[in-house]
């Protein structure tokens, strides 16, 4: 076995370095073990599952017919990314009770007799009493798909000896195994990714991951998972210290049906979908709007998305002009196309393709519900608010908050009741202190005016004919398919997405240090078509993703919560 | 000094003195007896317990300020809806959160600085208040602290740490199954046998821990905060564990409650009247049956709205126009009343919940905090924190006081002091204080 270091669950860290505890490093045949790269990487971090990773690793362990019954904390959104939030999200105890209470609910699924002979391949020579090997047997083979890694000899003592006191103390060698197996579900190894650095490979301060954080930054950043069985043999027999043997398996990786889940994942977080789950409309207001709307419309963004980049492999600034979209028949009446919903009786809605005519405002992502719909308030549109999320979400571009004390009495004057939102934000930016940043909010907004706070058509807002005309740096639109057009061509929106996926794969934004690498990245971009594939391969197959420099020795006090 | 000659005051005193004076023991310990149920001097005081109310978006200025000072004060307009509990209110007015410079966020530095007494900009936000509580009084109940959302949704305003924000329950039904639900022991029946699973799940665990943090070696300093962190809750984890094994202490008030119907939680002020409806009972139920001693209620007022209406209670701060004749904004005002009344039921289920002689909010100090001074133009200054209970005696109610510039960490700290919390100075800069708001101590 090539484990590194034989600390456990601190040795998997990746701050061991601090503890110099190493074990023995063995020997490795590639050449380019340690490859100098041009620059200084920044540090690993440790990450807390996602729910939708906690699932995958889940189902991709148990299958799909072990439930999680629970429910998880909120996820911290950081520097654009819950990937990156990730990166600072601890546990409180609130938390943790729901963590426990899913491992128990998974654990007891997984021994229940319904499962058993499917996922515990051997038997107990009593069922009544502690059995050692089938434990061991269980423990070791489990516990290594859950935490990415073999267990070491210490941890598989450790659970081996927790199912025996349970076997003992409940007379039941399941329900040992079941006390066991949920206590590893509940470990901090299987619940945060750890990165560990390999001490051997230093190099002017510059380390390779070992191979099994390698294995998992690249199932994570592919398939948003942990390793499968396959990569984890790669990171065991040594061809993970390799480009080649890492190309190996990203193009494996990559040539399969789990890399669209991966890209899903990547854009459901750039992109903040996973806010519409708590999406809230007025339903006096928009009596359409219901939480299955909601979902489809955010099933229509990744269909038209995955369309552009995964299906055609085609250019990412199509996303924001293509007039090609999946509809299912609810998001018809939204869109105002209807959709033959020829589904069996109580089945689930069907998807249709549907391109809408060159001249028609609905081009791209920032016309679709999912966009123009979540970026609003819950009664009405917000073309400050549509503004301010094309700027941070697709250019990643900061803008300020709203200055204290300002005085609103400006623009309130009772006796000229503003008809459309154009007329009311003049009156912001008429004020010099509100006008800095309306001026980079409100000329891309307002051009989608033509969609209400739900993104339906419209064409007048209270009676007055609303004007979509609009602005985005030196571009100038008359409606939402400029605007698309605008951000396509905007230099912002692909240095944007690259940014995005880089941080998404290291877990922290790249280092002022890493600016060549992402600059490299952005010549390739354009150079390949801008393939987001290509990108994510490019990515997956630098060494520098691989590299890391030694985190900050621990300087502060150990704090005591209690 | 032997513990069983000190006074509370005299603790008080010594913890707020120039130099902080180490008391050996919490404070509370040297009042409760061994089951941490009554102090030991009458042997019939329930326990004290903490609770904050969050209404972000405030009052309008000139509508709930008394007119005097002191006992005896009359609430202006806008706080008439509590006027039952007037006797037990303590209004404090004329407060300020300190900026230094930094810039405003609105609707969230004040929230900050009220709660953890500093500016982080959420970064690497301090534990609030409520937790630095939580971890002295709350170690021996069921759950440490319970939080709950009246519009929906899982933010709370409670955190031990930038990365640790306490989950808000949004859901009546849920919150019901987690106090109420199977795991729920009776303190009050006949019978009571150990769950032999109940222990089988705390010897795995507390060997599985020990042993895991035998391998812990020197990690970096923000893994090791999120490690501890990781511990703690697995300690409180087993803590519970240990209480479901045990008997609990009789509490002859405690009645279980029955189940709650599911509702629909949303952002509309009717759903957060009818969801407040359900949750007030069931706190002061859980408060009753010793399940925790730490409570915080988020209104969610930014995002409240009226149906049919297309605007929030934000944004009507901002984008109503003053009545000229009224003299305030009329849409912000109903809102105001509304989530006032929201409050006056919340505190009517706690106070209508007797106790023997008192009711469950007699024994709680219940804090009101807000974000700006006046929403509508996002001011720091002047702005109201209200306590509603005496915690137990330990609090002088029925008065008004006007604290003109005072930083409001002040009501942050003088709290913590009279739960326990051995702390002599809390905040930062300018928003940190060493002095106690002694007029309210009893």
């Amino acid at each position: 076995m090539n484990r590194k270091f034989g600390i456990g669950f601190a040795g998997a860290v990746g701050l061991a370095l601090v503890v110099g505890s190493f074990l023995p490093s063995t020997e490795t045949s590639a050449a380019d073990k340690g490859a100098a790269i041009s620059h200084t990487p920044g540090v690993p971090v440790t990450r807390r599952l996602s729910p939708q990773q906690y699932r995958s690793v889940i189902r991709d362990v148990f299958g799909d017919t072990v439930a999680l019954g629970g429910r998880f904390e909120p996820e911290l959104r950081r520097d654009g990314l819950l990937a990156v939030g990730a990166g600072y999200a601890s546990v409180t105890s609130t938390g943790m009770q729901q963590f426990e209470s899913m491992s128990r609910a998974i654990a007891s699924q997984v021994v229940d007799e319904a499962h058993r002979d499917l996922l515990i391949s051997c038997k107990p020579k009593a069922a009544n009493a502690p059995d050692d090997a089938c434990a061991h047997q269980f423990l070791e083979r489990t516990g290594r798909a859950l935490y990415g890694r073999p267990l070491t000899k210490e941890e598989l003592r450790v659970q081996v000896n927790a199912a025996n006191m349970g076997a003992k103390d409940l007379k039941d060698f399941y329900q040992g195994l079941w006390l066991s197996l949920a206590s590893m579900l509940s470990s901090p190894d299987f619940l945060f990714r750890y990165e560990t650095l390999e001490k051997k490979t230093e190099k002017n301060g510059v380390y390779d991951l070992d191979a099994y954080s390698k294995a998992s930054r690249l199932s994570f950043f592919l398939w948003n998972s942990r390793p499968d069985e396959d990569l984890l043999k790669a990171a065991a027999n040594g061809d993970l210290d390799s480009s080649r043997g890492i190309r190996r398996q990203v193009e494996r990786m990559m040539a399969s049906s789990r890399i669209e889940e991966g890209l899903r994942a990547f854009f459901t977080d750039m992109l903040g979908l996973d806010e519409i789950d708590a999406m809230a409309k007025d339903s006096v207001i928009y009596p359409k709007f219901d939480t299955m709307i909601a979902q489809d419309s955010k099933e229509q963004t990744l269909r038209t998305i995955m369309n552009i980049v995964y299906k055609q492999n085609g250019d990412y600034r199509q996303i924001f002009t293509t007039p090609t979209t999946f509809l299912t028949r609810r998001l018809g009446a939204i869109y105002n196309v209807p959709i033959v919903n020829n589904a069996a009786n109580g089945g689930p809605e069907l998807w249709r393709e549907y391109t809408f005519s060159p001249d028609d405002p609905r081009a791209g992502i920032v016309s679709q519900m999912s966009f123009v719909a979540l970026h609003s308030h819950p009664g009405r549109s917000s073309p400050t608010l549509r503004g301010k999320a094309i700027r941070e979400i697709l250019l990643c571009q900061k803008v300020p908050a709203p200055p204290g004390n300002v005085d609103f009495s400006l623009f309130n004057d009772p006796n000229a009741p503003n008809k459309t939102a154009r007329e009311r934000l003049t009156a912001h930016v008429a004020n010099p202190v509100c006008a800095g940043c309306h001026k980079l909010t409100d000329p891309m907004g307002l051009a989608l005016e033509n969609f209400d706070g739900l993104g339906s058509y419209r064409t007048t807002e209270n009676g007055v004919e609303i004007d979509a005309s609009g602005g985005l740096d030196r571009s100038q639109f008359t409606n939402a398919a400029g605007l698309g057009k605008a951000v396509a061509e905007s230099p912002a929106a692909t240095t944007c997405v690259i940014n995005r996926m880089v941080s998404y794969g290291l877990g922290r934004t790249p280092d002022r240090n890493e600016m060549p690498w992402v600059k490299d990245l952005e010549k390739q971009f354009s150079g390949e078509g801008y393939s987001v594939l290509k990108l994510m391969e490019r990515v997956a197959t630098d060494p520098a993703f691989y590299k890391a420099s030694a985190p900050k020795p621990n300087v502060a006090p150990a704090t005591s919560t209690n | 000094m032997s513990t069983n000659k000190m006074n509370r005051r005299a603790v008080l005193r010594g913890t707020m003195g120039a130099g902080f004076v180490s008391v050996g023991i919490p404070f509370l310990d040297c009042y409760l007896n061994g089951n941490g149920t009554a102090l030991a001097a009458t042997g019939a005081q329930l326990p004290v317990v903490f609770g904050t109310w969050f209404q972000d978006l405030g009052f309008n200025p000139g509508r709930w300020m008394p007119k005097t000072t002191g006992f005896g004060y009359e609430n202006n307009v806008e706080l008439v809806p509590l006027d039952p509990f007037k006797k037990k209110t303590i209004l404090m007015s004329g407060f300020q959160y300190f900026l230094d410079g930094k810039p405003l966020e609105t609707h969230t530095t004040g929230v900050e600085i009220v709660t953890t007494g500093a500016i982080a900009q959420q970064a690497d936000a301090l534990a609030t208040h409520d937790s630095l509580i939580a971890d002295v009084i709350g170690t021996r109940s069921r759950f440490r602290s319970l939080e709950v959302s009246l519009s929906g949704g899982s933010r709370s305003r409670s955190k031990r740490a930038a990365s640790a924000s306490n989950p808000a329950e949004g859901s009546p039904v849920n919150l019901y199954t987690r106090i109420f639900g199977p795991d729920f022991k009776d303190p009050n029946a006949a019978e009571f046998t150990p769950d032999p699973v109940v222990l089988a799940r705390k010897s795995v665990l507390s060997y599985v821990t020990e042993e895991r943090k035998k391998v812990m070696g020197d990690i970096g300093a923000a893994d090791r905060n999120r490690l501890d962190q990781y511990f703690t809750s697995i300690r409180e984890i087993e803590h519970q564990l240990t209480l479901e094994l045990q008997k609990p202490d009789p509490l002859p008030q405690c009645r279980v409650p029955g189940a709650v119907e599911e509702t629909k939680p949303s952002s509309l002020v009717t759903a957060a009247s009818a969801n407040n409806k359900i949750f007030a009972p069931l706190l002061a139920h859980a408060v009753a049956c010793g399940q925790t001693r730490v409570l915080n209620v988020g209104v969610g007022s930014q995002g409240l709205r009226k149906e049919g209406s297309s605007q929030t209670w934000h944004g009507w701060t901002h984008e109503e126009a003053i009545d000229e004749k009224l003299g305030y904004q009329p849409e912000v005002t109903y809102f105001i009343t509304e989530s006032t009344k929201m409050l006056a039921d919340f505190l009517g289920a706690l106070d209508t919940y007797q106790e023997g002689a008192g009711t469950v909010l007699d024994r709680m100090a219940v804090m009101w905090m807000t974000d700006h001074g006046y929403a509508r133009t996002h001011t720091m200054d002047n702005v109201p924190v209200i306590i509603f209970g005496s915690a137990g005696g330990r609090l002088k109610t029925g008065q008004h006081l006007s604290l003109v510039g005072d930083p409001a960490t002040r009501v942050g700290l003088t709290l913590q002091q009279v739960f326990g919390v051995q702390v002599s100075e809390w905040g930062q800069q300018s928003n940190k204080t060493s002095k106690t708001i002694t007029e309210i101590l009893a």
